[in-house]
């Protein structure tokens, strides 16, 4: 529980079913100044126990604090930095969920005798008789749909893993919230990376790791020098905005190069390609991919789902070949794969 | 769920006994006089908090002039330490303390590390204890305050308080006890022991919370640490918390007054705990001295399994006991004091403190050896260590 309208209301539509309910917070948040935690406001910020507090006493249930700061620190922080510093972009909610929340918190759960965990995901769990398989299905609002960052969830996982509020929208859920007379009814969504202050991820990075980050040089494809960037870690494939350079055309990244450490810049058009590979896959309806199959896939959060054919690679890789060219592809994302509204599965970018 | 509270935390805090309750509640509603006032509603406030003082004073074998009362132990900690420090510049910067202390001494200490003093923190041994020798040892010719807890409010292990105090009175340094966790569970007398400043707080021994006291011999050099008005003599300004005070006495007394007898009582709940968790849970280990140690306190390391997951089952069986001191146990990170005394990480993790106190019975101690193994068990169930070192004695 964050002390959110979401986790808020899921825990108070288990109750409305009859489950029998414990509220927990995941204490995640590295060492840090009090009064920063509790403006950051992230999903496990200090102001969110206080919050989720509340929340469980006026439903009436036990609520408790776990600590899972060391597998946060060791499989979210430590891999959000070392992605960055080979040049690719992470997603740490992705590995946050794949890590923390179901797997350590999900153990712990399980270690403890309790059934199921329960969060307020937009996203909903099912059984497919036919197929003896867990399936993830989109929630019933697209626009707040948030199965991209759970695609690596197990059958294991989702068989233990309960999401009351994929079934609503997000005003029925502020709407619900408000009936339950929940505190924070009109709480902001959160956003922006939890653990990173004022979102700027350079410090963060150089604090982290206790290195100064390099500047470099903005280049063109050909390796012409176009002017100097401030670190390749201030920069992601697609980005126009911030780049501090003026060279009388938009200009945008293509590509990151580590080894040189340079910035590729380029037209709009270089940005866009049509293939991808994905590694380090999950599969959810489907137990393995045995041959090539349509889908719908993404490649960001924030990215449109777009027509392509998934292919095995030999090296237990997966190829996809979209339909038209998708702006922006970028190693250290996730591209998931949807059968409409099933997620198929999905794994990171490579390339 | 439901069931009957078995509580087992007396080191975080006590309920507040009735009687000390029903002593209270006249100053909230009728003598409600603030005690610096000449009138005579005034006059019976001022009297019951000298009353009070007395009481204090009594208990540990002090002159009630040199009680003052305090908003906390936390406050008496840091208004010792603080105190001293600051009065006695001129004397030297030198402070030896321990490094399993409770944070209001450790953070104390530390903050005025950052302000020019210099601090030596005495390691423990494997038992948690101190020796007197380590304490000579360290003493500098700049050394002017050595502060060392009485009692442990973790793993319980009593300090060898009077052998410390003579040392340092010998030498002519101040010597301040954090005696929060020993006041009502062991004789404590200032005099006898050589104790200079001690500090204490009600809610430890059934009274209420939000009330504290200092023991400052007569002649210490201290500064004020509240500066307003001309309460506690001028050494702590603010109206005084009449009811809490009034409180604070009672409690006090009614602690030292049957010691023996609770002492005896809790001794029994005590080891009877430690021997059967000792024999039925395998990879056990007890944490702290196994005979110095206070009355009511069991603190066990369970290998294999995290104290937090522990105290959620335990408190879902209706048992309350805690994983270290309460006022970390927000964080639930490894224990200051259990790494203190040597343990690695992941051992000190798995820890449970229990504490018992007045209103436990062996019926509770049942219920707990009930309770415990099935739980330590099931936890060990998933932990991928367990099954291997479990194959490995089944091939052995």
């Amino acid at each position: 529980m964050s002390g959110g309208v979401d986790s808020s209301v899921a825990a108070a539509c288990l109750l409305e079913k009859g489950y029998d309910v414990i509220g927990v917070t995941m204490q995640i948040w590295p060492d840090m100044d009090e009064d920063k935690q509790k403006n950051e406001g992230g999903c496990c910020s200090l102001s969110a126990v206080d919050d989720a507090r509340r929340v469980a006493n006026n439903l009436g249930i036990p609520y408790y604090v776990m600590n899972f700061k060391k597998v946060f620190e060791e499989k979210v922080i430590n891999y959000f930095v070392d992605e960055y510093l080979v040049g690719r972009t992470p997603n740490p909610c992705i590995a946050c969920n794949r890590h923390v929340k179901f797997e350590e918190m999900l153990n712990k759960a399980l270690s403890m005798g309790i059934d199921y965990i329960a969060t307020g995901h937009y996203a909903s769990v099912e059984y497919d008789e036919s197929k003896k398989r867990y399936l993830l299905i989109k929630s019933a609002t697209s626009a707040k749909d948030q199965t991209y960052a759970l695609y690596t969830l197990t059958q294991d996982q989702l068989a233990h893993t309960l999401m009351p509020i994929g079934e609503y929208n997000k005003d029925e859920v502020r709407e619900k919230a408000k009936l339950l007379d929940l505190v924070v009814a009109s709480k902001p969504d959160s956003q922006e990376i939890c653990f990173v202050e004022d979102n700027d991820y350079g410090r963060f990075i150089e604090e982290k790791t206790n290195t100064k980050i390099n500047p470099g040089f903005f280049v063109d494809e050909n390796g012409k020098v176009l002017g100097k960037h401030k670190g390749i870690v201030h920069y992601t494939v697609g980005q126009r905005k911030g780049l501090g350079i003026a060279l009388g055309k938009p200009v945008f990244v293509v590509r990151i190069d580590v080894e040189k450490n340079q910035v590729v810049l380029g037209e709009e058009k270089q940005v866009f390609s049509d293939t991808l590979t994905a590694s380090d896959l999950n599969f959810i309806s489907i137990d393995k991919l045995e041959g090539s199959m349509k889908v719908n896939a993404k490649i960001r959060y924030s990215a449109k789902e777009a027509p392509a054919v998934i292919s095995p690679l030999a090296d237990g890789r997966v190829k996809v070949v979209f339909e038209t060219p998708q702006r922006a592809i970028t190693p250290g994302q996730s591209v998931v794969f949807y059968d409409g509204d099933i997620v198929v599965g999905g794994g990171v970018i490579d390339k | 769920m439901g069931e009957k509270l078995i509580y087992l935390d007396h080191s975080a805090t006590t309920y507040t006994k009735p009687e000390v309750v029903e002593a209270m509640l006249p100053y909230f509603t009728q003598n409600y006089g603030n005690a610096s006032s000449i009138y005579s509603i005034g006059r019976e406030s001022k009297k019951a908090i000298e009353e009070a003082r007395e009481k204090v004073a009594a208990s540990i074998g002090a002159q009630a002039k040199e009680i003052f009362f305090t908003g906390s132990g936390t406050e008496a900690d840091n208004w010792a330490i603080k105190g001293v420090a600051y009065a006695n510049k001129a004397k030297g910067n030198h402070i030896i303390t321990t490094n399993f202390e409770h944070h209001a001494v450790l953070h104390t200490c530390q903050y005025l590390e950052n302000d020019g003093f210099e601090v030596t923190y005495l390691p423990v041994d494997e038992n948690g204890l101190i020796t007197p020798q380590q304490v000579a040892e360290a003493i500098k010719p700049n050394t002017i305050l050595i502060t060392i807890m009485f009692a442990n409010n973790e793993i319980g292990t009593i300090q060898p308080i009077a052998e410390i105090g003579k040392i340092a009175r010998e030498k002519g340094i101040y010597f301040h006890t954090d005696a929060v966790q020993a006041i009502g569970n062991v004789q404590v007398n200032v005099k006898d022991m050589n104790i200079d400043l001690l500090s204490l707080s009600g809610h430890k021994f059934y009274g209420p919370k939000g009330a504290g006291a200092l023991y400052v011999r007569k002649g210490v050099k201290l500064i004020s640490y509240m500066h307003g008005g001309a309460q506690e003599r001028g050494r702590r300004a603010s109206t005084e918390n009449v009811p809490s005070i009034v409180g604070l006495g009672k409690a006090i007394e009614l602690a030292t007054a049957n010691i023996d007898e609770y002492n005896k009582k809790l001794i029994a709940l005590r080891d009877r705990t430690i021997d059967e968790v000792m024999k039925k849970i395998p990879f056990v280990k007890l944490n702290g001295h196994r005979e110095h140690r206070l009355p009511g306190n069991a603190n066990f390391s369970f290998q294999f399994i995290e104290g937090e997951s522990l105290l959620l089952l335990l408190d879902m069986k209706g048992i309350a006991a805690s994983s270290g001191s309460a006022c970390t146990s927000g964080s639930l990170d490894p224990s200051h004091v259990l790494l203190a005394i040597g343990l690695p990480h992941e051992i000190a993790h798995g820890s449970l403190r229990l504490t018992f106190g007045e209103e436990n019975t062996q019926e509770d101690v049942d219920k707990l050896l009930e309770a415990l193994p099935t739980i330590v068990e099931r936890l060990r169930e998933m932990s991928p260590l367990y099954e291997s070192v479990k194959r490995g004695n089944q091939n052995v």
